[in-house]
């Protein structure tokens, strides 16, 4: 069984006056493995939110279905399963943060009790312990985040889905986030998010998709969507002279001064042995060498890009 | 049906924790108690004026509280985005409606037990005895404002809380109406318009239904059947608004 699966999931909106429809989600195929950290990335109005808010029954489908843990969106159990983090989320703020937690506890169905214990273990989890009696109109925008965070694990889901989890966090904080989601991870809960921030889904993603107006352009394995061969090699050296520079122009695909060093890049391995053995007879010194691979924003700049262009 | 308990908990705590309810309260308590100082100027009248008074802040002041909050219950929750964290939990949306529904009929129950305390205290001042026959019509005025909570709870499920306020605010104004617009073809029989007063007349509350105040006042009886009519008549109504609003906010798309 899937942690989550969307088959055709279409969403059309009607924008404007005249009510004209928007496709925001065109037929959208997905499947998710237990277990695995699954990335969902795409430009502003790709249809990341949209599909969450599907998923969540906050809208509904135009055409196509959706399921979690193998049941229909609205089903109430399956809802005691998952938890969920929505985009610069937004809660009471009339209530403490504890106050919220045992709220959504209540919800849960969780004894006053655990309610307890579980309120204080989370926020203690997010650092936030601290302001757990302050009312949440006073919470700053990070500190929201991170009660947001808490709510979504509260009940011990077995999916999580986490809508821009690093949006409003400091440096300090989008790395607690990092190793939580790999804590997640580790005790077999199925991690489901959105994310602008591609280097931290390159580093934290079994699999990802790439969503363009509304249409799935990219879904795979890191390993299989990203060429993990090496795509060019940067070499910066220095004491360059002039008649140096011009015979290692014809060995680089780009060339540039920058200081009194030099900064070039080789496309093939054998353009760099030669480039190297250049400097190293023409009396430059390699100062480093740094193979280049492909990484996800490349990706998904080149995915982006091929789209527009059709 | 717990969790309706728990959702209208937290509805009561929202609007206890708001401070315009504590300004809309302490004017009807001011209110109550000026009605000692008119009292006072009119010879003979002062108990009169009094339950007259007080009987009319509990009306209105319920009525402000009913439509002021109850026109935010649901939009404001999708305006704030607060939904978008509570709905994903174990709960289906009719059980979100009636936690917000019976967690303003809390808030409402609670101020016109405090405006009842305030008028009844203000009576025991003037040395008048304890006159139960007043709550037969506090009681149907509480039910009369059930009513119009869920006629904003209905407006607040598809529209905004300003257009919410306008229409609950219509639709209690000619509510008190209702007899006029029955028989407004007495005075105008040409076109659409006395087939639109009449739909009107049978689609919205006759307000006018709950209100004994002036034979209560009057020291007129009341007969029980009247009154275990005109609750029935809103409980059926109420029942109807739950329905239409679970209806309209069942099918509505969160974006």
């Amino acid at each position: 069984m899937s942690a989550v699966e969307t088959i055709g999931l279409t969403k059309d909106y009607e924008v404007g006056f005249l009510k004209k429809p928007h496709r925001a989600l065109d037929h959208l195929d997905l499947e998710v493995e237990q277990g695995e950290i699954f990335g969902l990335i795409g430009p502003n109005g790709a249809g990341k939110t949209t599909t969450l808010k599907l998923l969540m029954g906050l809208v509904f489908p135009t055409e196509g279905e959706a399921r979690i843990l193998g049941k229909p969106v609205d089903d109430r159990r399956m809802k005691a399963e998952i938890g969920y983090l929505p985009e610069q989320p937004y809660f009471y703020d009339y209530l403490t943060g504890r106050e919220l937690l045992n709220y959504f506890g209540q919800l849960f169905g969780l004894s006053s009790a655990e309610r307890r214990s579980r309120a204080d273990e989370l926020l203690a989890k997010v650092g936030i312990t601290s302001a757990a009696d302050v009312q949440l109109r006073k919470y700053s925008k990070g500190m929201t985040q991170r009660l947001g965070v808490a709510q979504a694990l509260l009940n011990r889901p077995r999916v999580v889905f986490l809508d821009e989890p690093m949006s409003g966090l400091d440096p300090v904080g989008r790395r607690e986030m990092t190793l939580l989601v790999r804590e997640l991870q580790g005790s077999g809960v199925t991690v489901f998010f959105c994310s602008h921030i591609l280097p931290d889904v390159e580093q934290l993603c079994d699999r990802v998709a790439i969503l363009d107006k509304g249409k799935l352009v990219a879904v795979g394995r890191m390993s299989e969507i990203l060429d993990v061969s090496i795509d060019t090699i940067e070499v910066v050296a220095d004491n360059v002279e002039a008649e140096l520079e011009v015979k290692l122009r014809p060995l680089c695909r780009s060339l540039e001064r920058v200081g009194d060093r030099v900064r070039l890049s080789c496309a093939e391995q054998a353009d760099f042995d030669d480039a190297a053995a250049e400097l190293m007879q023409g009396g430059g010194r390699l100062l480093s060498v740094t193979p280049v691979k492909q990484t996800l924003e490349d990706l998904f700049v080149r995915k982006v890009g091929e789209k527009a262009q059709t | 049906m717990i969790r309706v308990g728990y959702i209208a908990l937290n509805t009561y705590r929202e609007t206890v924790r708001d401070k315009v309810l504590y300004n809309l309260v302490l004017f009807a308590l001011l209110m109550i108690a000026s009605s000692y100082i008119l009292g006072k100027i009119s010879v003979y009248q002062e108990v009169k004026i009094i339950k007259d008074l007080g009987l009319a802040a509990i009306s209105i002041f319920g009525m402000a509280i009913a439509i002021f909050v109850g026109i935010g219950l649901v939009s404001k929750e999708i305006d704030k985005r607060t939904l978008y964290s509570l709905l994903p939990k174990p709960i289906t949306r009719v059980q979100f409606l009636l936690g917000k529904y019976f967690g303003l009929c809390l808030t409402v129950l609670v101020n016109v037990l405090v405006m009842t305390a305030g008028l009844y205290f203000l009576l025991f001042l003037m040395s008048e005895p304890f006159e139960p026959a007043l709550l037969k019509a506090i009681f149907l005025i509480y039910v009369k404002l059930t009513v119009l909570v869920g006629v904003a709870l209905l407006f607040s499920t598809f529209t905004s809380s300003t257009l919410a306020g306008v229409f609950a605010g219509f639709v209690y104004v000619v509510g008190y109406f209702s007899t006029d617009l029955k028989n407004f073809d007495s005075v105008v029989d040409t076109g659409a318009l006395p087939q639109i007063t009449k739909a009107l007349y049978y689609l919205l509350p006759n307000f006018k239904n709950f209100d004994i105040k002036a034979p209560i006042v009057a020291g007129d009886i009341v007969p029980m059947t009247q009154i275990v009519w005109a609750t029935a008549y809103g409980l059926v109504y109420v029942s109807l608004l739950l329905v239409a609003s679970a209806w309209v906010f069942q099918r509505r798309n969160l974006k």
